[in-house]
Order: C-alpha cells, then sequence, then structure tokens
C-alpha cells in the first residue's frame, strides 16, 4: 500500500466527503473452524467468539499472560462453528501459532492471509458504489455486520466495517481477483484511491488507536480503558493477570493542539514542568485545522485539561479531549 | 520543476531573491513537491539575526518536519504571516504568495555560495 498517490490531505479530504478504495491487502487473515460443543476457540481472545451472532464481528484482543496486547482484531462470526479473524500483517504469524496452541486437537486452524486480498471503501458515497458493484441493496446491512456473497461468481466477503470513521465497506476477496475489482471500483469517476498517509489521519481524527505505535505487549486493556469489551464468563489468555490488576500507571488520552503542529510519536507530555507521559501518535488534522494526538499519561494526572507537548525547541499547548476528535461523520447513517 | 531565474540556490533547496540589499527567501517548488502537503510553519520572530545556512525556521508537512536554512545573511524583516493560517500557499505558490521570509541588511558577498538558476537545474539533474 503506497503512504499517497498525490496528495495525503486530498485524500483525506475525499474519503470524509465523497469515497475512497484502499489497497489493504497487507491485513492477515486467519481461520479456525471447530464444533461449539467442543469449545476451546472461545478460551484465548477477549472476545465471547460463541455470543457473536452469525454474520456479525466484533472488536477484541490476543493477551499474553501478563495481560499485555499480542494485537487488536476482528473476529467475524462465518457460520455456528466457522469464524475469521482479521489481524495486522505484522503480528499475524505470532497470532496464528499462539491461537493454534490453544485449540484442541478437534480444532482446525488456517492462515489465508496470503490468499485473501482485502479492499476498503470508506466514505459517505461508499454505499452507493457497493450497491452498483455488487448488484445488491445493502442498505440494510448494520455496522458490524457483513454478507457473504459474489464477485464474478466467486464468494466473497462484504463487511460495514472499516477504520476511517465514515460510512465504510472492508471487502475481503480472493487474490486473483483484486485487481479487476480494484479497477472496477475506481472505474466510477467518483471514487478515487487513498493511502497509507490518509488512512492514519482518518483514524486518528476518531482517535482510534494503531496497534506499533499506540498499542503493543506492554500496554494493557486497561491502560486504554478498554476493560469493558473485555468478556467476563469465558476464559481467555491473560485473564489472571488482568483480573487481578487493580490501578493501570498510565492511561491513553487524546489531546488537541492550540496549533497546527502535529505532535510527534515519543514527544513528552508535560503539565506545567512535570514530566507526565508521551506521545504514540500525532498528525495535523485537516477537519480540525490543529494538530491532534494520542499519548499515555499517568494514572493520577488524567482529569486534567491542559498540558503541554514538548517539541524539543518549544512546548505548545495542548487540550486533553475525549475521542473521537471529529464528531458527526457518516459512520452510522 | 519550476526554476526561477534571476532567483538563488541552495543545496537543501531554500531560494533567495536579492533587491539591492534585501534578500525574499522560500523553498523552490523541489523541495515542496518532496515534502506534500505543509500543514504548518514556525513563526519566525522580526529582528532575528540570522547566518548564512542556519536554521530559520521548521516546516511541517503530512509526511515529516523539515528545518529550513537561510540562504544568506541578515535580519529579518517580515515573516510572511499568511502561513499562520494558509501554508498550504508554499505548495501553491513557492516562489509568489508562499513566500517565507524577507531579510534586509544581507550579505551580499555570500552570493558567490548559491546557485543560480542555471546551476540549480543541473544540481537537480543530478538528484534523479
Amino acid at each position: 500500500m503506497p503512504i499517497h498517490y498525490g496528495s495525503i490531505i486530498a485524500e483525506v479530504k475525499h474519503t470524509r466527503s465523497n469515497v475512497s478504495v484502499f489497497d489493504i491487502c497487507h491485513m492477515g487473515e486467519i481461520i479456525v473452524t471447530e464444533k461449539i460443543t467442543d469449545n476451546s476457540f472461545n478460551n484465548i481472545l477477549t472476545v465471547d467468539v460463541l455470543n457473536i451472532k452469525i454474520n456479525k464481528c466484533k472488536y477484541g484482543y490476543l493477551l499474553k499472560e501478563d495481560g499485555g496486547i499480542l494485537d487488536d482484531l476482528i473476529v467475524y462470526r462465518l457460520n455456528e462453528n466457522k469464524w475469521m479473524i482479521v489481524v495486522n500483517a505484522g503480528t499475524a504469524a505470532n497470532d496464528y501459532e499462539i491461537i493454534k496452541s490453544g485449540l484442541n486437537k478437534k480444532a482446525k486452524i488456517e492462515n489465508i492471509s496470503e490468499q485473501t486480498a482485502k479492499l476498503d471503501l470508506q466514505g459517505p458515497q461508499s454505499l452507493n458504489i457497493i450497491n452498483k458493484i455488487f448488484n445488491g441493496d445493502f442498505n440494510s446491512l448494520e455496522y458490524f455486520s457483513f454478507i457473504n456473497h459474489k464477485y464474478k461468481n466467486k464468494q466473497c466477503i462484504i463487511s460495514r466495517t472499516g477504520y476511517t470513521g465514515e460510512l465504510g465497506y472492508e471487502i475481503y476477496i480472493d487474490v486473483n481477483q483484486c485487481k479487476e475489482l480494484w479497477e472496477e471500483i475506481l472505474s466510477y469517476e467518483i471514487v478515487k484511491p487513498a493511502g497509507l498517509g490518509a488512512r492514519d489521519i482518518l483514524r486518528l481524527e476518531m482517535g482510534y488507536p494503531l496497534y506499533g505505535s499506540d498499542i503493543d505487549r506492554n500496554i494493557t486493556p486497561l491502560n486504554v480503558n478498554k476493560n469493558n469489551i473485555i468478556k467476563k464468563e469465558a476464559d481467555f489468555i491473560g485473564k489472571k493477570a488482568l483480573t487481578e490488576m487493580q490501578i493501570t500507571d498510565k492511561v491513553l488520552i487524546g489531546f488537541e493542539m492550540e496549533s497546527r503542529r502535529a505532535p510527534k510519536n515519543h514527544n513528552k507530555i508535560f503539565i506545567n514542568d512535570i514530566e507526565i507521559g508521551y506521545v504514540t501518535s500525532g498528525c495535523f488534522s485537516p477537519h480540525l485545522n490543529m494538530g491532534i494526538g494520542l499519548g499515555y499519561i499517568k494514572k493520577e494526572y488524567e482529569n486534567i485539561q491542559n498540558i503541554h507537548i514538548d517539541f524539543g525547541t518549544s512546548k505548545e499547548k495542548a487540550a486533553i479531549v475525549k475521542p473521537p476528535f471529529l464528531k458527526n461523520t457518516s459512520l452510522k447513517n | 520543476m519550476n526554476i526561477k531565474e534571476n532567483y538563488y540556490y541552495t543545496k537543501e533547496h531554500e531560494w533567495a531573491q536579492i533587491n539591492n540589499n534585501k534578500a525574499k527567501i522560500g523553498i523552490t517548488d523541489y523541495a515542496q513537491s518532496k515534502l506534500g502537503d505543509i500543514t504548518y510553519v514556525e513563526v519566525i520572530d522580526k529582528g532575528k539575526n540570522i547566518k548564512q545556512f542556519e536554521i530559520l525556521t521548521t516546516i511541517e508537512s503530512v509526511k515529516s518536519a523539515s528545518e529550513i536554512y537561510s540562504p544568506i545573511t541578515g535580519i529579518v524583516s517580515l515573516f510572511n504571516n499568511k502561513l499562520e493560517t494558509n501554508p498550504e500557499l508554499i505548495n501553491q505558490s513557492c516562489y509568489e504568495e508562499g513566500f517565507i521570509a524577507e531579510l534586509e541588511n544581507i550579505n551580499k558577498d555570500e552570493i558567490k555560495n548559491l546557485m543560480d538558476h542555471n546551476a540549480y537545474r543541473e544540481y537537480l539533474k543530478g538528484l534523479e
């Protein structure tokens, strides 16, 4: 996936006003098949996979025994006994091994990342394009739902999900059909290609964390205030550590700069002269005309508002805000 | 790549337009195209003394943050304050509306350390 196809800012704006297509083929896809009575898959991830309805998907984590996040992922329930786990590219191979080692012998697991392409169509106009290309009526497809569909007589999955905060669809398709679909999508004049640079700004404007930048194996779901999405009943790797954990040392925050400066990974966060944390992601938001960022601060400071970001040569004012930074998008239209 | 005649250029892709003892300063078309969408230019204080090839300001684009060096010694007499709210002017018009600053009391002897438009064009060819 290229960083951009011309102008990153133009791509960000086009996604929020019209529709863009993103080549996300690098993501990993893992299929798990297991009879629900065997029930080993539900003891691995923080998502209650048995409680996902068929044709729905859920966001969750694969943790280490100590509660550190090995990956954030989305689990799709394909049928009663079959799930697809969509994972980050860099972590896919390790995720596969860990999930495999947690499954009992009757369960089947397959890494289909090499055969699976993924194109994301994102933006308020994405529904019109999806309806035209797949010759169907996707109006009733709800957020975090998907359907199996055919493209040129081959199966694909169309999922009402995304990483931009706009109405959008993620299409999982056979790798051999990807080029044809990409070209068909771009044959509609309103659709423009967008790259990794735009994707990063779009996700940051929504305050979505990025694995490897904002979350990693040294961060737990408590640090990112996501304890509410962790299942309560069934077991999962890291459950013991997580239930015993009471107070977290640091918490993820979002903040807005007073200026247009883009905070950078590792910039330090101050309150007056006291260093209280560090930045993990930042960018200039073209829709808010200001710098925005995510970072960690010591938990004892989580209720303060005014902070400073240290750019090395100067410290600049910022205010802690609760993401999403950008409200009223087309996400749930 | 747009290169202006009668401007002088640095290897770091800044330009200077000399007019008596004053110089207008900015970055070249090559520089703005490499930086991509420019989102922030650090304000330069009027009256600041700056030496040739010293850091004049910092420019941020969606891709990176870059230090901008002064092509010539002088005193900052004007910062283009339109850049505070519209830094994209550098992308749109790097030699005119998107200039960065004006210097006065410049040291004209230092022009010999800069490239003219022909030399800069040749220099760019070597970078391709």
